[in-house]
């Protein structure tokens, strides 16, 4: 799988095809799951790939709405059942939301590496 | 006569500075440029932190600052976005985005966010906010989640208002208040420390 961007007026995602790095910037709240569906392809789509590490990195993505939110806890989730991929999610203490709101992720996948710094 | 849920101060002392935006229902503009929420939610976000007694010069007051920022913006973004995304179109009446601070004697930040509904979306909604005030809202969170990755169709409906409560520890009410025969404005209120 190739490198890939996406991009809207306020963020970017990206992947990183050699590290197997998705990395978010800037601010996403999009109305719905339909909006957040090309990202959503893009996450199912790298780890369908079969890595043996994936890895997103959160620590530049400023704001994220509940469909956010939600969006990234059913790609974690469906990861549960995928025990050969190891996740590791990056974030930033200085971002308010992934303070308050990254911790959960683990709920839905235990061995998640979650790294806040 | 309307109807209250959850945690609702109906009357807001007059003492305090308080700031309202308010939208028409038929501003095509508005509900098009979807971002107009967030930059409502920071625009609340950011003219409510020069309402709180905190100096931003001391490091301990500038993190708090900093933090209610983040609280209020996301907040304040999933009142607005829930009231746009629900605002019965033919009503003729305003979407309401506002904030309060009340000291008593910690600092709360009173979100707040009003639409118009007509009956059955009011029966369907109070039917939810029951389930949500009668239930573990960390547990109701996974369940929602797990749900909806089962099933594309269903709207995620809620886990707005669960994250504020277990991420943010929000405290939240909402009022009915029947304007017309069909229509009623909803308005939900969010309490967070700050």
């Amino acid at each position: 799988m190739a490198n890939q961007e996406i991009r809207g007026e306020d963020y970017v995602v990206y992947y990183n095809a050699n590290a197997v790095i998705v990395t978010f910037q800037g601010e996403l709240a999009l109305r719905s799951p339909k909006e957040y569906a090309p990202i959503k392809d893009l996450l199912d789509e790298v780890a369908s790939s079969r890595p043996a590490v994936m890895t997103l990195d959160l620590k530049k993505l400023e704001f994220l709405n509940s469909s956010g939110i939600s969006m990234l806890s059913k790609f974690v989730l469906g990861l549960r059942n995928n025990q050969n991929i190891q996740l590791a999610i990056l974030g930033s203490h200085d971002v308010p939301w992934q303070r308050k709101s990254l911790r959960n992720l683990q709920k839905f996948l235990p061995s998640l590496r979650l790294k806040v710094e | 006569m309307y109807q209250i849920f959850g945690d609702y101060i109906d009357i807001l002392p007059p003492d305090r500075d308080s700031l309202e935006l308010s939208f028409t229902s038929s501003s095509e503009d508005i509900k098009n440029l979807w971002k107009n929420q967030r930059l409502s939610a920071h625009f609340l976000a950011n003219c409510f932190i020069n309402f709180l007694p905190l100096d931003e010069n001391t490091p301990e007051e500038e993190q708090r600052i900093k933090e209610a920022q983040g609280s209020i913006s996301y907040v304040a973004n999933e009142l607005i976005e829930n009231a746009m995304k629900f605002n019965l179109e033919t009503a003729a009446h305003q979407v309401k985005l506002g904030i309060y601070f009340l000291e008593n004697p910690e600092l709360v930040a009173v979100v707040f966010a009003t639409n118009s509904v007509d009956q059955i979306q009011a029966q369907a909604f109070q039917a939810f906010i029951k389930e949500l005030l009668g239930s573990d809202p960390q547990e109701l969170y996974i369940s929602q989640v797990e749900s909806s990755a089962t099933d594309d169709s269903s709207t995620q409906s809620g886990l707005g208002f669960l994250t504020m409560i277990n991420d943010y520890q929000a405290r939240l009410g909402w009022k009915f208040e029947p304007l017309l025969a069909d229509v009623i404005a909803v308005t939900v209120m969010a309490q967070i420390n700050v």
